[in-house]
C-alpha cells in the first residue's frame, strides 16, 4: 500500500480568539493556500485572513438588475402585446401593478445567481467530496470549535514547519487530514448496471407520483372543487333577479370598447346616401363574401340571389336581388338591410361583423353584374 | 464578562452647539410666532407637522434604545446614549401638542358635531373619532412614552455607576413590554393627528406607513450626531468603519422599508379603485402637488437608496453625516406631503414651512445639550460597552 497522499495539516481552537490570532500567524507566516472553518461567522475574520472584499456583489447586482429588467419587459409583452386585456378599466401599461412581480423576481435571480455563482466560482464545485468532509476535524468545527486548514499544496508548505508553527499557537489538536485512497482512485461507469438500474427506478417513481397526483390525489375530495362548483351557468335560471335570467343582459346604453354604434338606426335613405363601401372588390374579400353569403343569405335568397329559397315554402320566399330596383339601390342600402333587416328579414348584425357585411355587398353585386353581363365585359 | 474600565474622558461639548441650537430655535419661534399672527389656521398645520416630525425623533429614539436591549445588540452599544438623549424630546412633544389642543376645532372637521349629524361616514367613525377619546387616549400615549423614557435611562443611568449587569436584564424586561407600546401608541398618534384631517379617507396601512418612516428619520438624526461626534472624538476611542457600516445599513434597510410600504399603500389603493380611498392620493396629484409627491420619492427613497447602495459609501463618515440631515428633511417632507394638502388644495409652501424645522432643529439640539451636560455620552456601566467597541463585520 502506498503512503497516504496529504491534503493539508489542520488545527483546531476552542475560541473565536484563538481562531483570530492563529489566521494573523499563518498570514504573517506568508501561506496563501489555508481555510478557516468556524461554526458561526466570526466577526474580524476578513481582517486577520487579509482577505481582499468579495466581487460577489456585482453578480449580484447585474443578476438582480437583469432579472429585474426581464421580468418588466416580459410583462410589459404580456400585458401589452401578447394578451391585452381591460382589467378594471385600467391601461394595458400599468407599471405600478408589475412592481411587486418585477421586485419579487429581482430578489429571486439576485438571491439564485448569487447562490449558483458562490457554488461554482467560490467553492469549486462540482467535486464529489472534499478531502475534510467526514474527518474528526469537519466534525468539530460544525459543533463548537474552530479550526484551521493549511493546504499541502501552499508553496511554502512543508509539514514539519506547518505542524511546529500550528503548534506553537496552542491549539487543541494539530492532525494531517489525507484524501481517501478510495476516493482519489474511484472513476465512475456510466453504464455501470447498479447506476441505471437506479435511474430506472427514479423514473418509475416520478411518473407514478406524477399520474397519482394529476389524476388520482386531484379528483379526491375535498380536491373537486374546481368540478363541482356553486355557480351558475349562463342559460339557468335564478331567483335572484326578476327576469329570472342567469346571464345578465348589459346595461342600457353600453358600448363595447373601441365600438362606434351604427348611426343610421332605421334611417335607410340616409344610410343608402352616406355609407360607402370601404373594401375593394379584390378576390380575397370577394371569397370572404361568398362564404358569409352562402351561409347566412342562402337559404331564402338562394346560392344565386335568384330568390329561390330552400325553405320549401315554409317561409314566404324574399324576391329576386336581380330586379332593377336592388341593382340600382347604393351599396349602403344593402347592407343597411343586412344591417337592420326588412319586412319578414331580421337583422344579421350579431352573426355578420362589418367587414364581412360590406364583403357580402361585393359578392351581391357581382352576382347582379353576372346575371346582367354588359356587353363589354365579354372582353 | 470582563469588568475591565473602558477608558472615557467626559469632554463638554463646545458652546457654538448650544448657540447654534439657542439660535435656531429662536429664529424658529419668531417665524411661528408670525405665522401664527398671519393666518392661524396654517399654524395650526404646520404644527401638526412640526408635533409629527418631533415625535418621529423622540419616540422613534427610544425604539432603538429598547431594541438593543432586546436584540442583545453590542455594536450600538458604544452610542446607545445618544438615542437616549435623543429621546429626552419626548417632553417637547408635549409642549408641542398643546397649542393644538386649544384649537382642535380649527383642523380637525370631525370635531364639528353639526357636520357630523349630516355626514353617515363620519357618524360611524364618531365612535373613535370624538373629542373626549381623542384627548384621553394622547395623553395616555404622552405618559407612556415619558413613563418609558424615564424607566429605560433611569436604569442605563445607574449603570453607569454600579456597572451591575442586573440592570440590563430590568431594561430588557421593560424594553420587551414597550414594543408593543411603540407599535401601538405610533399607529394611532399617526391615526390621530394626521390620518383624521381626512376623516373620510379609508387606509389600513396608515400606521405603520408612518412609524417606518419614524424609524428613518430618529435613526437619521442619531446618525448624524454620533459620526460627528465620533469624529472629533466625544465618545471611546476605537470606534469606527465597522460601527458606521452597521449605521448605514441600518438607514439603507430602513429606507427601503419605508419605500415597500408607501407604495404597498399607493398601489393597493390605486389599484382597488374606490373612491373612498383614491380622492387622497388624487388631491396630492394636481395643483402644483404632483410636484411635492415627486420630490418625496426623490428625496425619501431614490437619493438615500442610491447614495447608501454600495458597501464602501456605508462606511464613509461624511456620507453618512450628509445622509442624516438629508433623510431628517426627507421626513419633514413627507410629513409636509401627508398634511398640507388637508389646509390647501392647491401647493403652499413659503417661509411659514420654515418655522417649526427650525424650531425643532433648535430644541433637539438644546435638549441634547442639557443633556450631555449633566450625563456621560457613553454607557461606561454597561457590560455589553467593551464587546461593542471590538465589533468587527
Amino acid at each position: 500500500m502506498n503512503t497516504p497522499l496529504l491534503y493539508s495539516v489542520t488545527a483546531l481552537f476552542d475560541t473565536p480568539d484563538g481562531i483570530i490570532h492563529a489566521a494573523e500567524a499563518v498570514r504573517k507566516a506568508g501561506y496563501k493556500r489555508y481555510d478557516i472553518h468556524t461554526p458561526y461567522p466570526v466577526h474580524g475574520m476578513d481582517d486577520a485572513m487579509g482577505l481582499k472584499d468579495s466581487k460577489l456583489g456585482f453578480i449580484t447586482l447585474g443578476a438582480g438588475l437583469m432579472g429585474g429588467a426581464g421580468v418588466f419587459a416580459f410583462i410589459s409583452w404580456v400585458f401589452m402585446a401578447a394578451y391585452p386585456n381591460v382589467i378594471g378599466g385600467k391601461p394595458f401599461f400599468s407599471w405600478p401593478a408589475f412592481v411587486p412581480v418585477t421586485f419579487e423576481i429581482t430578489v429571486l435571480s439576485a438571491v439564485l445567481v448569487t447562490i449558483g455563482s458562490l457554488i461554482a466560482f467560490f467553492f469549486k464545485f462540482p467535486n464529489n467530496s472534499h478531502p475534510l468532509h467526514d474527518t474528526p476535524y469537519m466534525k468539530a468545527v460544525s459543533c463548537d470549535t474552530f479550526g484551521i486548514s493549511i493546504q499541502a499544496d501552499d508553496p511554502k508548505f512543508d509539514e514539519a514547519a506547518v505542524t511546529a508553527l500550528l503548534t506553537s499557537l496552542h491549539p487543541r489538536t494539530v492532525a494531517p487530514v489525507c484524501y481517501d485512497e478510495a476516493e482519489l482512485n474511484h472513476t465512475w461507469k456510466t453504464f455501470d448496471p447498479k447506476f441505471l438500474a437506479l435511474l430506472a427506478g427514479v423514473a418509475l417513481l416520478v411518473s407514478a407520483a406524477t399520474y397519482g397526483t394529476m389524476n388520482v390525489v386531484l379528483y379526491m375530495p375535498p380536491f373537486d372543487w374546481m368540478m363541482n362548483q356553486n355557480k351558475f351557468k349562463p342559460q339557468q335560471t335564478t331567483e335572484q333577479y326578476p327576469d329570472s335570467r342567469m346571464m345578465r343582459p348589459v346595461v342600457a346604453g353600453t358600448v363595447a370598447r373601441g365600438f362606434t354604434p351604427y348611426p343610421y338606426k332605421g334611417m335607410a335613405d340616409s344610410a343608402g346616401k352616406s355609407l360607402v363601401n370601404p373594401l375593394q372588390p379584390t378576390a380575397k374579400v370577394l371569397a370572404l363574401g361568398k362564404e358569409k353569403y352562402l351561409t347566412f343569405c342562402s337559404p331564402c335568397h338562394g346560392n344565386f340571389a335568384k330568390g329561390d329559397s330552400r325553405l320549401r315554402g315554409q317561409f314566404p320566399n324574399p324576391p329576386t336581388l336581380h330586379s332593377d330596383k336592388v341593382r340600382t339601390w347604393p351599396d349602403g342600402s344593402v347592407y343597411h338591410v343586412i344591417t337592420e333587416g326588412q319586412n319578414i328579414m331580421p337583422s344579421y348584425a350579431s352573426q355578420i361583423s362589418r367587414e364581412e357585411r360590406w364583403a357580402v355587398v361585393h359578392y351581391v353585386r357581382a352576382l347582379q353584374r353576372a346575371f346582367n353581363a354588359k356587353e363589354s365585359d365579354q372582353q | 464578562m470582563s469588568t475591565t474600565q473602558v477608558p472615557y474622558q467626559k469632554k463638554e461639548l463646545p458652546s457654538s452647539v448650544s448657540a447654534f441650537g439657542a439660535a435656531a430655535t429662536i429664529a424658529g419661534a419668531i417665524i411661528v410666532a408670525l405665522t401664527f399672527m398671519l393666518d392661524h389656521s396654517r399654524g395650526l398645520y404646520n404644527n401638526i407637522i412640526g408635533l409629527s416630525v418631533m415625535t418621529s425623533v423622540a419616540v422613534g429614539a427610544l425604539f432603538y434604545v429598547s431594541l438593543e436591549y432586546l436584540a442583545g445588540a453590542v455594536w450600538s452599544t458604544p452610542f446607545r446614549r445618544v438615542l437616549e438623549f435623543l429621546s429626552a424630546t419626548v417632553f417637547v412633544v408635549v409642549v408641542l401638542a398643546l397649542p393644538l389642543f386649544a384649537n382642535l376645532h380649527e383642523v380637525f372637521h370631525w370635531t364639528h358635531s353639526e357636520a357630523v349629524a349630516k355626514d353617515a361616514l363620519l357618524q360611524g367613525k364618531a365612535p373613535y373619532l370624538n373629542i373626549e377619546f381623542f384627548t384621553i387616549r394622547n395623553v395616555v400615549f404622552a405618559v407612556l412614552w415619558i413613563a418609558f423614557y424615564m424607566v429605560l435611562t433611569h436604569f442605563s443611568r445607574k449603570q453607569d455607576a454600579t456597572r451591575d449587569q442586573k440592570y440590563t436584564r430590568i431594561n430588557i424586561r421593560f424594553s420587551t413590554a414597550f414594543m408593543p407600546v411603540f407599535a401601538l401608541t405610533t399607529t394611532f398618534f399617526a391615526i390621530d393627528w394626521i390620518m383624521s384631517l381626512e376623516p373620510h379617507w379609508f387606509s389600513t396601512i396608515f400606521g405603520v406607513y408612518y412609524f417606518s418612516g419614524t424609524f428613518l428619520c430618529a435613526l437619521a438624526v442619531a446618525t448624524f450626531i454620533i459620526v460627528s461626534l465620533n469624529e472629533r472624538g466625544y465618545l471611546v476611542a476605537g470606534l469606527g468603519k465597522d460601527h458606521y457600516y452597521s449605521l448605514g445599513t441600518l438607514l439603507f434597510v430602513f429606507t427601503n422599508f419605508w419605500a415597500y410600504i408607501a407604495f404597498s399603500q399607493f398601489m393597493l389603493i390605486w389599484y382597488a379603485n374606490v373612491p373612498e380611498e383614491t380622492f387622497w392620493f388624487i388631491s396630492r396629484w394636481k395643483n402644483g402637488w404632483e410636484y411635492v409627491s415627486l420630490a418625496l420619492i426623490f428625496t425619501k427613497f431614490l437619493v438615500p437608496y442610491f447614495v447608501l447602495l454600495s458597501q464602501p459609501s456605508k462606511m464613509d463618515a461624511r456620507k453618512l453625516k450628509f445622509m442624516g440631515v438629508w433623510i431628517f428633511f426627507a421626513h419633514i417632507v413627507d410629513m409636509y406631503w401627508l398634511i398640507m394638502p388637508s389646509f390647501s388644495r392647491t401647493v403652499m409652501l413659503g417661509w411659514q414651512e420654515l418655522g417649526f424645522p427650525l424650531l425643532i432643529v433648535g430644541l433637539i439640539t438644546l435638549t441634547f445639550v442639557f443633556k450631555a451636560k449633566r450625563e456621560n455620552l457613553v454607557p461606561i456601566g454597561d457590560p455589553k460597552l467593551q464587546r461593542g467597541i471590538d465589533f468587527r463585520i
